[in-house]
């Protein structure tokens, strides 16, 4: 038996055997197949080579009068390879000779090649290497992402144990088989986080070994409320986890009982609770569990999840189904987060040096027009459908706000003659979530009609934090007083410009944060769904009087430590006798 | 190139590379774009590494510099041909108006 230590990102127990997936693109492990495998093993290389080629292919297609011929230049080079006879045959070569799995026959190859660049003291070749493993790591991702399939034949239930989990592994999952998740890498707010959160999945993150100490059918326990990763554990241990499972499930029965009840605070206060979803059917999941609506529809997904861009019909379909599964209630739709990922990425030469601080967001939308063109306009046609609002993100500056604007306003314009219907009082808003958009709020709330407070990334940048990075993430923290007075300061600017303000971060689904929300004077708050009960629960224990209290000592505070000690303290006592 | 000649089964050539940038990528390509255009078997060596002049990889793992001595080899109906026009190649370079693909060139100027 084997215990270890990560960060539990989503509550449950699971017990079950584990599945151990490489999700983990730079160090593909030496794994040999069976003879009768080799064959199915080849041919998997050549579909690699075939839809990387198609791949290059099309990416110069669209770039082709973009970028200079030096960019030019790379993608030709990357097609040469991929189409080398010689390179291709060495692969098959060693995976026939070896029995090698195609990934492991790739890597080798390529590191050979790059091995041998590396070499070569002619500098201009030598700084080629990187071109080959950009060229590994591409067929790797054809290799690997089609792994996934892994994840949907499943017939038993089981826990996914992987460095870490990619959006296009996670929305491949099939919820009724997969009962946990445990990985290397990820912090409370990291990908994998979140849709674990969001399908009500036990996860456990940031084990750093996981994958090394699991092997695929051991049996592994993923303790996500504590925290606690455990492989091949004694009888006793299994005994104590089904108990404690047992009485999370209990105690899940007992939130549900709140699904049907106002969330009012004990003075009568009413919050309104939303959900944060990814997927069109989550929007159901928010109203089953007491949601009124969804507070951010992040549409990342619709370009993570699929092969190709997605067309204006595909956001039209996705929005129209997340409106229909809705019924009634708001849906406020955020334009595509999208950047330092699959998508944005691909598209590039060489990875950003700082992809948190680049091209993302609404930054890459401006850069991007006929891609955020086709989601606006599907947007805008969706409007006339139900309560819909459209939401930018990580505006920075009024000038951005002010060119997106613009190009809503001309897109109207278009539809209008195309006689399209929309609607014209659609609300525009805003995330805030950086130092910069907080500190201007006086400025951007007269040009919007709401705000949306993203926590994660406001406290990432505020706190300079990378909350997925193990060796920092305990940096990160709701309390900090910079983050308290910031989301003061924004909410005063909202309510000075008379406009609505949402919370939307995690912070907005964490019990002990979200008294001091209410006590700063938010009464919005959008969350992952599964956790809507919970925070109900917290709604309904405290009055407005002692949020406001917490809040304003928490203010008064000069470190996070005393915040989340008061929180704690106040918290254990106050839902010790809601 | 249908010239059924047994005389042009097999043509080599010795060659010193004088294109500026030697066989770097861009040239590499080049060359062995044109190589391909060929039946040939051809081969490239420098010193005693003799590869496939076919196969991008291996052309430039060669890292031949400008100066470089190579020995262009090739066997087939063609051959003749192959290991003249490549070793035109490498002798005078590309000229830039025959390396780039033309249809390419007609794009938008970027401003």
């Amino acid at each position: 038996m084997e215990i270890i230590k990560g960060i539990g990102v989503s509550p449950g127990v699971a017990i079950c055997t584990a599945v151990v997936i490489d999700a983990e693109e730079y160090r593909v492990p030496r794994r040999s197949v069976p003879p009768g495998q080799i064959r199915k093993e080849v041919q998997r290389l050549r579909q690699a080579l075939l839809d990387a080629t198609r791949e290059v292919t099309n990416l110069q297609i669209t770039q082709a009068d973009l970028w200079d011929s030096r960019i030019k230049d790379i993608f030709a080079v990357h097609l040469h390879f991929l189409r080398d006879r010689t390179l291709r045959g060495q692969i098959a070569d060693l995976i026939k000779k070896e029995k090698f799995t195609a990934e492991y026959a790739v890597s080798v190859i390529l590191r050979d090649v790059a091995r041998h660049f590396s070499q070569t003291p002619d500098t201009y070749i030598s700084e080629r290497v990187s071109d080959i493993y950009d060229i590994e790591r591409r067929l790797l991702r054809h290799l690997i992402g089609s792994r996934r399939e892994d994840l949907e034949h499943l017939t038993e239930p089981v826990v996914v144990v992987a460095h870490d989990l990619t959006p296009t592994q996670t929305a491949a999952f099939d919820k009724k088989y997969i009962n946990g998740i445990a990985t290397n890498a990820g912090g409370r707010t990291s990908h994998t986080a979140i849709v674990a959160r969001s399908l009500g999945i036990p996860a456990v993150v940031a084990l750093n070994e996981a994958t090394a100490k699991a092997a695929a059918g051991d049996t592994v326990i993923v303790d996500g409320d504590r925290g606690t990763f455990v492989v091949n554990p004694d009888v006793q241990t299994v005994k104590e986890y089904q108990r404690y499972a047992d009485a999370f499930i209990e105690h899940e029965h007992e939130l549900d009982e709140l699904v049907h009840l106002p969330a009012v605070t004990k003075d009568g206060q009413k919050i309104t609770l939303l959900g944060n979803i990814e997927f069109p059917y989550e929007a159901e999941i928010a109203l089953q569990k007491g949601g009124e609506g969804v507070g951010l529809y992040r549409t990342e997904y619709l370009y993570l999840d699929a092969d190709h861009e997605p067309t204006e019909e595909d956001h039209y379909q996705a929005y129209m189904e997340t409106l229909r599964r809705l019924g009634h209630g708001q849906i406020t739709i955020r334009t595509v987060d999208l950047g330092a990922d699959k998508f944005t990425q691909q598209r590039r030469i060489s990875p950003e040096r700082n992809p948190f601080l680049g091209l993302r967001s609404i930054r890459y939308c401006l850069q991007n027009l006929p891609l955020f063109t086709r989601q606006i306009r599907a947007i805008l046609r969706a409007s006339v459908h139900g309560e819909v609002k459209i939401l930018f993100p990580l505006v920075t500056n009024l000038m951005e706000l002010r060119q997106a604007k613009w190009i809503v306003a001309n897109i109207k314009e278009d539809l209008e003659e195309q006689g399209i219907e929309y609607d014209d009082g659609i609300p525009i808003g805003i995330m805030i979530e950086t130092p910069a958009a907080a500190l201007t709020a006086d400025d951007l709330a007269d040009e919007v009609d709401f705000f949306s407070i993203g926590t994660n990334d406001l406290i990432q940048y505020t706190l300079a934090v990378d909350r997925v990075n193990e060796n920092v993430a305990w940096l990160y923290s709701p309390g900090h007083p910079a983050v308290l007075q910031l989301i003061k300061r924004i909410y005063q600017s909202a309510k000075r410009a008379k406009i609505d303000v949402t919370v939307c971060g995690e912070m907005a689904s964490e019990i002990e944060y979200v008294p001091i929300l209410l006590g700063l004077g938010l009464t919005t708050l959008s969350l992952a769904p599964p956790r809507i009960p919970e925070i109900k629960k917290v709604v309904r224990s405290v009055t407005m009087a002692q949020c406001r209290r917490l809040a304003r000592k928490a203010l008064s505070f000069d470190t996070d430590k005393q915040t989340i000690n008061l929180i704690r303290s106040e918290m254990e006592s106050i839902l010790g006798k809601g | 190139m249908t010239r059924p000649s047994t005389e042009n089964d097999y043509a080599e050539r010795m060659v010193e590379i004088r294109h500026e940038e030697g066989l770097h990528m861009r040239p590499a390509m080049q060359f062995v774009d044109c190589a391909n255009n060929f039946e040939s078997q051809i081969s490239v060596q420098k010193d005693t590494q003799i590869v496939d002049a076919k196969s991008i990889m291996q052309v430039t793992m060669l890292a031949a510099t400008r100066g470089t001595i190579l020995k262009c080899t090739a066997r087939g109906r063609d051959a003749r041909e192959a290991v003249e026009t490549l070793a035109k190649i490498l002798e005078e370079g590309i000229p830039p108006d025959k390396g780039q693909e033309k249809s390419k060139e007609k794009g938008p100027k970027p401003p």
